[in-house]
Parts: C-alpha cells; structure tokens; sequence
C-alpha cells in the first residue's frame, strides 16, 4: 500500500517537481498551497510524512509545527521542513519545535528522497 | 660751649651710627633673621613717623608762637586718616601689595589703564611739590647750624654769622650724599628697603626724645612745674582758645590728603608694609606719636616767648631755649633730634622720587629710544642705579634752587603748607580711583592737571614773593589785569585766608574737573579691567593675569632677569622657581605661574609698569584678549552671559540628543531590515533555484520521460530563471535610480493612456483578478514626463492591490484630478488597509508586510518611489481611506510646449 504524504508548500513548481519524484517512489501526495487549513488537514489525513515550507501564505511553517508537535496523537509523526531561507537560527527554531529533519532549498533531489525513505524507515520500526 | 666743628663730629659720627644699623638690618633680612624686629609693627609705626619733620621739630613751636593751636592740625588730619584706617589705608595697603605697586604715581598710573602719560604727570608733580618741604629742610638744618654758630664765641668771623646760603648748599650736598649712599648703596634697588626703614625708626626715637628732653627741661627745668607752666600759659596769647573754623577744617583736610598723597608716605605706608595687620597697631599707636611729639610744644613755645629776647626766630626755640640756659648738650640732643627730623624725611622722599622718576621717566625713555631690548645680555641695573642717583641730586638740587629763591626766611610751616597743598592735588584721582569704578583717565588728566595749575598759581608762586615770579601788578589786578585772575582771591572772592583760598579752589576745581571729565569720557579696556580691580580690591585681590608664556623660552627670562636683578640673585630665584616647580636641574618651565612670579620680582625693581612692558617684550603680551578684560571687569555680565551659554549648549545638547535617539531608532529598524532583507533576497533566490534544481535533476536522471513531460519541466526552468532575472533587474533598477545614474526619455502623453497601459499589463502579468473602477473624464490630462517609467509605477500600484487586497470582492478605485499645479493620482482598493507602523516602511527597499507570501521581493515601492522623485512628483500612502490607497503627484506639463 502506498504511503502518504501531505505537503504544504506555496511555490507550485517545488510542489509539481516533489510530486513527480516521490510519486515515482509510490507515495501518495496531497499537496496544500497555503498554511492557514494545513494543521487540520494534516490531523484528518493523518499521513506517514509532513513536508513543511516555512513561507507561507497564512501560516507561517514554524507556527504549523508547533501546533502539530502539540497535538499529543501527531507527536511521532515524521516531519520534514524545507526551507529557501537557510540561517542557522531558522534550523535553531525547527529543531527546537521538534522537527524530524531540516533541509535548506536548493536540494538535491537524492538528498530529499534519502530523508524521506530515513524517516518513514524509523517510523515503520517504530510502529 | 659746642664748636661747630664738634657739631660736624658729632653729626658724622651719628651717621655713621645710622650706618652700622642700617647694614645690620639689610644683613639680617638678606639672612631671614630678625623678622621679629623687621617685620614688627612698632617699626612700621615708627617709620610713619616720618611724617614728622623739622617742620614738625622746629616748626610747630615757631607755628605755636605765631598762631597758636592752629599747629594742632597738622597733627588732627593724619590722626583722623589712621584711626579710620580701614576706609582707606587699608584698601590702598591691599593694592598697592597685590599690585606690585612701586609709588604714588605707579598707583595713579596703573589704576587708570597703566598710562605713561598719568604717571609722568603725577611724578612731575610730585617733584615739583616736594620741592618746598625739602627746601624747608634745608632751611631748619642751615638755621639750627646758624645759631650754633652765632652762640660760638671763638668763632674767627667775630660775630659768630655763618654764610647760610654755603652751609645750605654743603647740608644740601651732604643730604644728597647720605641719601645716595643709603638708599642706593646697595646695587640691588629693591623697593623694600630694609636698611633705611631700620635707621628711620631709630632717627624717629631719636627725635622724639630729644623733644621730649627740651620739653621736660622747659617744664620742670625752667618753669618750675607743671602748675606755673599751666598759668605762664595762660597768660600768654597762645592760650587763647582762637579758632578759625574755616582755615581750622581746610589745614587738617590739607595734612590728611597730604599724609596720604606725599610720595614719602606711600613709600613708608604702602610700599614698605610688610602686613597689612600692621595697620591696625599703627591706627593708634601713630596717633599716640603724634600726641608725644605735641605735648611740650606750647609750652616751649611760651617759655621761649617769655624768655627770648624779642625779634628771636621761635621756629628754634627748641634749641635756642637750651643754649640760652647752658644746657649745651641738651641742645646737642636737640640738634640731633631735628637733624634726624630732616634727613629721614630727605632721605625717604628723595627715596620715593627718584624711584619714580626713575621709573616713570628714564626707564621708559631708554627702553624705548635705548639702542638695546631687554633680550640682550648685559646688566640693566647699572642704568636703574644711576638714574635712581641721578633724580637724588636733581631733586635735592631744586630744593637747594627753591631756598634760595623764596629767600630762606619764611616760616618754616608756612613753606610745608605749600608742599602739602601741591601734592594734595592727587588726592581726588586717588579716592576717585579706589572706590569709583566710573574715573578714567582723561578725567584724571584734566583734574590733576587743572588742579596743579591752580596750586601753582594761587600757593607756588606766591610763595616767592610779589615781584619775584608774580609780578606786584598781577597780584594787585589779576593775569592779564583781570581782577577775577588774582592769586590770591579768584573769581573776585576776597575775603578768605589765603591757605583756604587757595585749598578750597584747587582741589574743589580739581574733583569738579575730574568728576565731569570722567563722565563724559569712556574708559579703555584695560582701565575698565584696573578700575574693577582697584575698587573691588577685597574681591579681587587674588586675581590674575595669566601670561601665556610658552612662547618664552626660559633662557631669555633668565638673560633679561640676570640685568635687572643680578646675576646671583637672578640664578637663585630661577632655581628656587624651578625646585618649586619640581625640577632639580636646569632652568624652570616658563608656566604662566612661573613668568608671573618673575613679573612681580622685576617689578620690585624697575616699577610695575616697566617690569610689564619688558615680560611683555620676551613673552608677547598677555594673554588676556580686549573681550576676556571686558568679561572680567563686569562679572555678573560675564556670569549672565556664561549662563546663558550653558543654557543655549544645553538646549542644543538635548537637540542633539533626541536627533540621536531617532536617527539610531531609524538605523537599528533599517538594520533589522537589512537583515530581514537578507533574509529575503536568500528565500527570493533560493526558491527558482529549488526549482530549477529540482527539474534539471529530474531531466538528467528520470528514465520513461514523456515528450510532453520533458517540454513542461524545461519550461518550467525557463520561467524560473526569468524569475531570477527579474529580481536582479529589480535590484539594478533600484540602484540605478538610487544613484541618480537613470536617464528619462521625457515624452508627452496624456494620462488616460497611460492608466490603459498599466491596467493591461498588469492583468496580463497576474492571474488573480481585480475590478478597477476608473473615470475616463478625469483622466484627460497632458503630461509630460517619462511615460515609461510612470507606467512602471502604475503597474506596481495595481500589481501590488491585485496579489494583496484581501477582500472578497477585490475592487480597486483609480481618480485622477489636477490640483493648481499638481497631477493627483489616488489608487484605492477596498482592502484591509496597512496598519501605522507598517507605513513608515513600505516605501524602503526589501520591506515586505507580516504575513504575506508571494513572490515579491519587497522593491516594488521603493522602485515607485525612486521613480516619482526623479519624475519630481510625489508618492505617498493615503492615511484616512478605509483599504489602501496611494497618492501619486505630478507636476503639470508647460503648457507652452
């Protein structure tokens, strides 16, 4: 069975091309453009991975993940946050707010598919 | 009998007494020993006594047998000035040591600007009304030596006469001699002379008892006690209690102004006060003096009348009387003590006139007309000496002129009014000095010189004689044969005694004069500067003139100091100012301090004046400007000012502050912006970057790509890229606007078109969709400008309302009218608007809002702004609309075009 991934990221493009590539691994993509409905869609579809941009229109990324990281039951979710603005204190916040893993834009698409496959691997163990 | 030639003896050897005490003093000063008895106030008063000459000696008896009590005067005025000491005696004390004053005409000069001229014209004066009182010297010194020689029996001449016009000019000779060898016999001519002050006190208990001997002789030794004393007294006219109020109050003003103003007393007063404490002890004991010296002269006056045969000169009653009885060495005594009289008196006025002549007259000249200046080496004190003992012979010379010319037999206390009379003309310039800070100098001028006029007219001249300087005629009718000119009573006023006729015009003339001259005429700086200082003397005792004396170089002080003070003396000051200064080799640091001290010690030779002129040549001046005398002369304007400075400063330093605080609010936001700008320009290159990467890797490494998929993904680099170029266009524009390097392709158009432009691009560029509402009548307005650019503007306006109205129903509402000279443009949507404290920034670069995404890299504005200034119109944001709105102005095109 396929996995999930719900991605809330603004620039079309980047959306297309992640699409594309984790597509081709058999994931199920659902894409989201703006951060304002993320934290519920992301509750209700409860998915494998999140992939968080942090600019976003309505919600910034940080916000989301903190009020994800809150919710008890999406505590283990794997989430993964790319980001075009890459100082050191942004990846500060994200850790500190309990993300999986960080990674600045631009990526190679190899990196990112790598990330994916390490966090959902965990996560499988896990469960 | 006493011989002449014992007398001589007996003279010499007293002398040389004098001689012995005068050198054991100076010894003992130079070694710092003796202070107890040098710097004692019992010598002080003692030296005052000097006041008391052989007028006083030999006079007041002849006075008392002319005019009864009216002798007292003499006494009164000078008493009166020491008991109120502490009005003025005091204050002139305090000057005269903080101002390094060296005599009456140094004081004069240096209180009104340090005039030249002012101290020429008082020691003019001065020599001129000593000349008298040194004549009447000579006068009792040849008249005592006359009737030793006429008691002589054995004298070869036969009838005892000695020629009194020779042995006035041999005592003449030996008084110029004693003088010289004493009081410049010492090549340092320092202004403290303790030497003399030492023998002058001596001379004063000498003479004192030697009058007290003839009186106590007379009483107890003639009359037989003091009860027949008391009754001879009253039988004889002097007892008579006769008072002329007039001529009473005009004498004892006389000797007080005199006591003050004669050269001989501010010598011994000022000059030679060691501690102003000194005066208190003087304020009564002097007094007590002058009683001691008074208390036998009635009675030796009347005992003398009684017992003289008649047509006896009583002017030397003190020694006559002795002789008559026998008593030959009480008269000895007696000589002696009216000898002493007479020489401490020439001595110390000789002293202080020579010190001013020397001073005030040669000094000047030859510093000024001398082929040297004070730099080159070669010592000065050789010409300060000679001058010094040069002005002794002239001015004993013109007493010795003076005796002769007034005859030798005028009452002796009728020739010492005159002097008192001439030098009492300083008197109102004094005062008027000291405690009016309004005298200036041409008033001082003008009084001095009116009021000298009038002695000479109506005292000196007289004094010779009708027919001898003044014609019988001018007397008789007036100058000129005006009867209001007459010497003796002006303005036609007859009547009055002579001695208070011509007191109460020369000096009322003179204070009148000064007075009125003073003020009608403005005071220079420096006078300003003195005249604070002399006035508020007990405020400004302390007060200084800096030198700025780094531009001395030690050495030359030091040259210049080895010819005025000596080499010895010289080195040894410069050394103690260097150890004082810390330094213990070589010579010491020229600190103002330092040039100062120098000064005083300079002045202490040459006169405070001169000593200034020659620091003034080594050093450059003082480094006190014309508006620094000003300030300090009128303090509390000075205060006024310097607080009104601080204020000002105050009030600028709070200015500044506050522009301090807002420009670094203003520079820690645009920090931050930059920072977030950073921030910005990273996010807005990275995220195409992402893209691009993403695609390209994908068309590198996917296999099984379809035609359609490969076409969609390079396009999607494509776009992406121009993205990237677009915002670096964005930067360059904005730099290139910024820095002014933009060129307009002006145009003419009319605004309508323009807005189309826009509106078009605009949708074309956006997806999202905004209804504009726009009033085609409004826009038909020329305008002549880069149409271009404004374009651009409008673009950015509506680009900028399309991606961020928030509203459901996007609406943007463009208006355009023209407002006298200025195109409006207001843009306006319907949208939530842009809260205060994000307005301030919207136009600044790389300023985006909380909370928006999008792709904008916040230059939008900041591109609109630089090209509305260059357009030299204005854009700006519309505060009171309900969404956001901007104004952007135009300047009309010349219609003349």
């Amino acid at each position: 069975m396929g996995k999930h991934v719900v991605l809330v990221e603004d620039e079309t493009n980047i959306a297309e091309a992640i699409r594309f590539l984790l597509g081709r691994e058999g994931w199920r993509v659902e894409t989201l453009a703006n951060g304002a409905t993320a934290v519920d869609v992301i509750r209700n579809a409860n998915p494998d991975l999140v992939m968080l941009d942090v600019m976003l229109p309505g919600k910034s990324g940080f916000e989301i993940l903190k009020e994800l990281r809150a919710d008890a039951a999406l505590a283990d979710l794997p989430i993964l946050m790319l980001t075009a603005r890459g100082q050191t204190r942004d990846r500060e916040i994200a850790l500190e707010a309990g993300v999986s893993r960080f990674m600045t834009k631009p990526f190679s698409n190899a990196d990112m598919l790598a990330a994916v496959r390490d966090l959902t691997a965990a996560g499988t163990a896990e469960a | 009998m006493v011989s002449l030639n014992q007398l001589v003896a007996v003279c010499l050897l007293y002398v040389v007494g004098l001689f012995a005490v005068a050198f054991a003093a100076e010894r003992a000063a130079a070694r710092g020993r003796g202070d107890w008895l040098l710097r004692s106030p019992l010598v002080y008063t003692l030296s005052l006594s000097i006041y008391c000459t052989a007028w006083t000696f030999y006079g007041a008896v002849g006075y008392a047998a002319r005019s009864g009590l009216e002798f007292v005067t003499i006494y009164l005025g000078p008493s009166l000035v020491m008991i109120g000491w502490w009005w003025i005696l005091r204050r002139l004390v305090r000057i005269g040591r903080s101002h390094r004053v060296t005599s009456v005409a140094d004081l004069i000069s240096s209180r009104y600007g340090k005039s030249n001229l002012l101290a020429i014209l008082v020691t003019i004066m001065a020599v001129i009304g000593v000349t008298p009182y040194i004549a009447l010297q000579l006068q009792s010194v040849t008249l005592s030596l006359s009737i030793f020689a006429s008691a002589e029996p054995q004298a070869p001449s036969g009838g005892g006469q000695i020629n009194s016009a020779q042995a006035a000019f041999w005592v003449a000779v030996g008084l110029a001699l004693f003088t010289v060898l004493f009081g410049t016999r010492n090549l340092n001519a320092n202004e403290r002379h303790h030497g003399v002050v030492i023998a002058i006190a001596v001379e004063a208990v000498v003479k004192l008892l030697a009058l007290l001997a003839v009186g106590a002789f007379v009483v107890w030794g003639v009359a037989g006690g003091v009860e027949q004393t008391l009754a001879q007294i009253d039988r004889s006219a002097i007892g008579q209690w006769q008072v002329e109020g007039g001529r009473w109050t005009a004498l004892t003003l006389l000797a007080a102004a005199a006591f003050i103003c004669l050269p001989r007393m501010f010598q011994v007063l000022v000059v030679e006060n060691g501690d102003e404490r000194h005066l208190q002890t003087a304020s009564w004991a002097f007094p007590l003096y002058l009683m001691l010296m008074s208390l036998f002269v009635v009675p030796i006056a009347v005992v003398g009348l009684d017992l003289l045969p008649e047509g006896s000169n009583p002017d030397l009653f003190v020694l006559s009387l002795p002789l008559s009885q026998g008593q030959n060495s009480l008269a000895m005594f007696a000589f002696l003590g009216g000898f002493s009289s007479a020489t401490s008196m020439v001595i110390v006025a000789t002293l202080a006139l020579s010190t001013m002549v020397s001073n005030h007259i040669v000094m000047p000249i030859w510093l000024t007309y001398g082929q040297n200046t004070v730099q080159q080496s070669g010592d000065v004190r050789h010409v300060v000496i000679l001058s010094r003992r040069l002005s002794i012979l002239l001015i004993i010379s013109l007493g010795y002129c003076y005796y002769r010319l007034s005859g030798g037999g005028g009452a002796l206390a009728a020739i010492g009014t005159i002097s008192f009379g001439g030098v009492a003309q300083f008197l109102p310039v004094l005062l008027g000095g000291i405690f009016w800070r309004g005298a200036t100098r041409t008033g001082a001028i003008c009084g001095l010189t009116v009021g000298f006029a009038l002695w000479v007219y109506t005292m000196l001249l007289p004094s010779f004689g009708p027919g001898a300087a003044l014609s019988a005629s001018t007397f008789q009718n007036g100058l000129f044969g005006l009867q209001w000119l007459r010497p003796e009573a002006l303005f036609g006023i007859n009547g009055l005694d002579q001695t208070v006729h011509a007191v109460l015009w020369s000096l009322s003339i003179n204070a009148l004069v000064f007075i009125a001259v003073s003020l009608f005429s403005f005071p220079a700086p420096v006078e300003r500067l003195q005249g604070a200082q002399f006035v508020n003397i007990f405020d400004h005792s302390t007060a200084a003139r800096g030198w700025s004396a780094s531009v001395a170089a030690s050495e030359d002080l030091m040259i210049m100091a080895q010819r005025i003070l000596g080499a010895a003396e010289a080195q040894g000051f410069f050394r103690a100012q260097a150890q004082l200064q810390e330094k213990y080799d070589g010579l010491p640091e020229p600190t103002p301090r330092f040039v100062q001290a120098l000064e005083r010690e300079l002045a202490a030779s040459v006169g405070a004046a001169t000593a200034h002129a020659m620091v003034a040549q080594l050093v450059g001046g003082a480094s006190v400007s014309v508006q620094d005398l000003l300030a300090v002369a009128d303090e509390s304007a000075q205060m006024l000012e310097y607080s009104s400075q601080l204020e000002i400063k105050s009030r600028a330093l709070t200015d500044t502050a506050a522009k301090l605080r807002s420009a670094n609010d203003k520079l820690t936001q645009l920090s931050h912006q930059k920072d977030s700008f950073l921030s910005q320009i990273s996010h807005e290159l990275r995220t195409p970057m992402t893209s691009i990467r993403a695609f390209s890797e994908i068309l590198r490494d996917a296999e099984g790509l379809g035609p359609e998929e490969k076409t969609r993904y390079a396009s999607i680099i494509h776009s992406e890229t121009i993205r990237l170029t677009r915002l670096l266009d964005d930067l360059l524009d904005l730099s290139v606007l910024e820095n002014g390097e933009v060129s307009l392709n002006r145009q003419r158009g009319v605004l309508r078109d323009v807005l189309d432009q826009a509106v078009t691009t605009a949708r074309a560029a956006n997806t999202r969709v905004i209804k504009i509402d726009r009033e085609s009548a409004g826009e038909d307005i020329v305008l002549d400008t880069d149409l271009d650019r404004l374009v651009q503007v409008f673009i950015n306006l509506i680009t900028n309302a399309q991606k961020y109205c928030v509203a459901d129903d996007p609406q943007l509402s463009i208006r355009a009218h023209q407002r006298g000279r200025r195109i409006i443009v207001d843009l306006i949507d319907n949208g939530a608007g842009i809260d205060a404290a994000s307005q301030a920034l919207i136009f600044e670069k790389f300023s985006r809002l909380p909370g928006q995404g999008g792709e904008g890299a916040g230059l939008g504005l900041a591109i609109c702004r630089e090209i509305i200034k260059r357009l030299e119109g204005d854009i700006s944001y519309l505060t009171d609309v309900s969404g956001t709105g901007f104004r952007v102005e135009l300047p009309i095109a010349q219609t003349d075009v």
